[in-house]
């Protein structure tokens, strides 16, 4: 293979991952390390002190990213990601806390979660990796998996609702929900790029393609083969009724900006609230650190 | 003349093909050589036509292709306000 | 070091147990608490509420104590010293998150204000029967520090305790408070500042490219780093190596579980806490704790009044379990006198250090109520016979 060229120069998203970890568990087609160099990018583009972003992950495929980011990083307990982050960004507010966990940790045993902290709008930047199906444990229904599709636990087919988590997200009060596919690299990186400018609870859900356990079983090709159907079916429309968004097994995928609104976060109400009821009693800090 | 150049590191690649499909001026092939794992790698089968956008790393999902602008074009390259490819990457995504 | 005087409202006070244990938390240095309502413990958080914006910190009520156990390892990791309050059916679901403190080496406390169970059981009434599920109740192999106050005034000297072994072990530590200690209102007294001693945070002194987040030092507690400083720690629930980097083989397994339980066994010395009184001679010793061993105080001195040789041992903490005393003090007597408010939980503990050398004779009930005098008094002087 002389056509390969010397390694002269250093792939910039080397510097934001553990590469003694590397390479990684995710199967050959997943869309998961795909969005993880949105996200490097997203880093180098936004000139953020990485010293100062925490990334805490669930359990599963998507939950492996805490990982392999060389940031401080967190792999919590399975669905616990955003109350983990709650409490860290609460007591040290000067870290940008990202929340990077796949749809069935977030929306389902983390569903509860997922709304109070959109709710009390908390500082937390959420990337949801969306494969429809629970991957880690061998291709699972999850909340997000479509209508008529088979896996392993519905081996004749799926027939109950599917979560929007665009609208679901929007309903609980976040601030900022877009989704993007991980064919769309370019666009993912800017969103998370406006995620990290944005204060308040910011979600952004990525489709990826998950060839070894939901498009396998589906004769549904390969991460390949879904790339390409997420560059034929997707359409860009920015500010889009979230309710009109939902997803079907083979229908027109919505992605774009849909809600970039303002509303105070927790933290400034928390302070808002206190110096009013308490006055001069009230002590402020700049984080809950302990000598 | 190319602008760019692509870098891989071959044990890394998992054959996805995804560097090879999106390229947005078709510089990149699977070579029938295996790594290590067994994979198909790719290779730059018309670096004449890499313009060093970095789309094949932004798509690599194992961290084992990146495309760089080559030094010397540097500056030609970044006075370009939005580059043909760019454009077209866009275009590509709606 | 000595307390944050910020935190410590020194005085003489009339407080209830639950109030006293949240003044015990802020003298420690807590800062956060993020908790769940649940009857009858809330009253520490209630107070914790009220009294840390004045002191400089942040209380969140969570959506639930699957959330509250969480979120205050997250303050942890953040930099605070943190706790969370709950009763039984709140504690059965912080059991996961206990695991993960264990796993993950997080300094943290946990108060249990015991009452009965199973289930809803007797949300305003006391029992002390969470005290096998403390020890045993998240999944794997692993070891707990338990404290057992009997009066406000412990739960405040106490929940101190917690923290500052929390802190210099690396680990979760409980407080098993009941609902009697929690609601029954003494004098507590809240020493200066200077007259407490409060044990730092392990923060590391190296560099982020000479730490290993997960090497132990020789009590083989690693030290911590501080998180938005550069040390790109990874912190999993997975077994994990020095690096703290997942690493699921048998000897990594062996080597760190092996660990996380000898930095408690080999330090059980300098943890355990008990009260023993007139052992020396005695034909019986009476084992309680918490609330238990205030009504079992009556029993042994209507015992003493019969002319009966007996013996207080209180376990201040129940685990570990002081077993060597137990099974000196079992060689020595005629019988030992269990007493404690549930079924038979703790006794199991003491019949294993015994050994068989002392019979062991179990007083309790499913919870409800404390214990009438009289029904310790009957065990003692059958035994003693």
């Amino acid at each position: 293979m002389s056509e390969l060229t010397e390694l002269t120069v250093q792939n910039p998203v080397e510097e934001f991952l553990r590469m003694d970890r590397i390479p990684h568990i995710w199967c050959p087609g997943c869309g998961i390390g795909t969005s993880v160099n949105s996200f490097a990018h997203a880093l180098i583009d936004a000139k953020i002190d990485t010293r100062n972003v925490a990334i805490v992950s669930g359990i599963g495929c998507t939950g492996r990213v805490a990982g392999y980011v060389k940031q401080d990083s967190f792999h919590t307990t399975h669905g616990r990601a955003i109350p983990f982050a709650t409490g860290l960004k609460l007591a040290n507010p000067k870290l940008n806390v990202v929340v990077y966990s796949g749809d069935g940790d977030l929306f389902a045993i983390g569903g509860n979660h997922l709304i109070h902290a959109a709710r009390r709008n908390v500082d937390l930047k959420v990337i949801c990796i969306n494969n429809l199906i629970y991957a880690m444990t061998g291709g699972q229904t999850g909340p997000t998996t479509p209508n008529d599709v088979i896996t392993s636990t519905n081996p004749y087919g799926t027939f109950d609702a599917s979560f929007n988590l665009p609208y679901l997200v929007e309903a609980a009060g976040a601030v900022y929900v877009a989704r993007w596919t991980a064919f769309h690299v370019r666009q993912l990186a800017r969103s998370i790029q406006e995620m990290f400018a944005k204060k308040g609870f910011s979600f952004i859900e990525v489709l990826s393609p998950c060839p070894t356990l939901y498009q396998r079983r589906n004769k549904m090709g390969d991460g390949l083969d879904t790339m390409k159907f997420y560059k034929e079916v997707s359409k860009i429309r920015n500010g889009a009724a979230t309710k009109d968004v939902a997803l079907t097994k083979s229908g027109e995928i919505t992605v774009g900006k849909f809600v970039d609104r303002e509303r105070s976060d927790y933290r400034d109400l928390l302070h808002d609230r206190l110096l009013d009821s308490l006055g001069d009693d009230y002590v402020e800090t700049e984080a809950c650190t302990c000598q | 003349m190319a602008k760019g150049s692509v870098q891989i590191v071959a044990e890394r690649c998992k054959a996805c093909g995804f560097c090879v499909e999106f390229c947005p001026t078709h510089v990149l092939a699977l070579s029938s050589a295996f790594n290590a794992k067994g994979y198909h790698t790719p290779y730059m089968v018309h670096p004449d036509k890499c313009s060093g956008c970095d789309l094949c790393g932004m798509y690599c999902p194992d961290f084992a292709i990146f495309g760089h602008k080559d030094a010397a074009k540097e500056t030609v390259a970044a006075a370009a306000p939005v580059s043909a490819v760019e454009a077209k990457e866009e275009q590509d995504a709606r | 070091m000595h307390a944050d005087p910020a935190g410590v409202m020194t005085g003489t006070h009339f407080l209830d147990g639950d109030h006293a244990c949240c003044e015990g938390a802020l003298a420690a240095g807590a800062r956060f608490s993020s908790g769940y309502p649940i009857t009858p413990s809330t009253e520490v958080v209630e107070r914790f509420a009220a009294r840390v914006p004045t002191v400089g910190g942040t209380f969140i009520q969570m959506e639930d104590e699957l959330a509250a156990s969480i979120a205050l390892q997250g303050a942890v990791w953040g930099g605070a010293k943190a706790f969370t309050v709950t009763s039984g059916p709140g504690f059965s679901l912080m059991m996961e998150h206990i695991g993960l403190a264990v796993m993950t080496e997080t300094p943290c406390v946990f108060v249990d204000v015991q009452r009965g169970g199973p289930s809803t059981g007797l949300p305003t009434l006391p029992a002390q029967a969470d005290m096998m599920q403390v020890r045993w109740g998240s999944h794997g192999d692993y070891e707990v520090i338990a404290v057992c106050p009997n009066s406000p005034q412990e739960c405040f000297d106490l929940t101190i305790t917690a923290f500052n072994y929390a802190e210099q072990y690396r680990c979760p530590v409980f407080v098993m408070m009941d609902e009697v200690v929690g609601h029954m209102t003494e004098k507590v007294v809240i020493p200066p500042p200077e007259q407490i001693e409060v044990t730092p945070r392990r923060y590391t002194t190296l560099p982020p490219d000479e730490f290993l987040a997960f090497k132990p030092g020789d009590d083989l507690v690693p030290d911590m780093p501080r998180t938005g400083e550069g040390y790109n720690v990874h912190v999993t629930g997975l077994t994990h190596d020095e690096r703290g980097y997942p690493d699921m083989t048998p000897a990594t397994q062996d080597k760190l579980v092996r660990r996380l339980q000898d930095k408690i066994k080999k330090n059980v010395d300098k943890i355990t806490l008990y009260e023993a009184e007139q052992i020396e001679g005695a034909e019986v010793v009476v084992v309680s704790y918490g609330i238990t061993s205030r009504v079992a105080q009556r029993a042994i001195e209507l015992a003493r009044n019969k002319g009966v040789k007996v013996g207080k041992f209180r376990l201040i903490t129940a685990w570990p379990f002081p077993e060597k005393q137990i099974a000196e003090i079992a060689a020595k007597v005629k019988a030992l006198v269990v007493v404690e408010l549930n079924l038979g939980q703790m006794v199991r503990e003491v019949e294993r250090a015994a050994a068989g050398k002392a019979p062991v004779r179990f007083v309790g009930h499913a919870g409800g109520s404390v214990h009438r005098p009289e029904d310790i008094l009957q065990a003692i002087m059958e035994v003693a016979r």
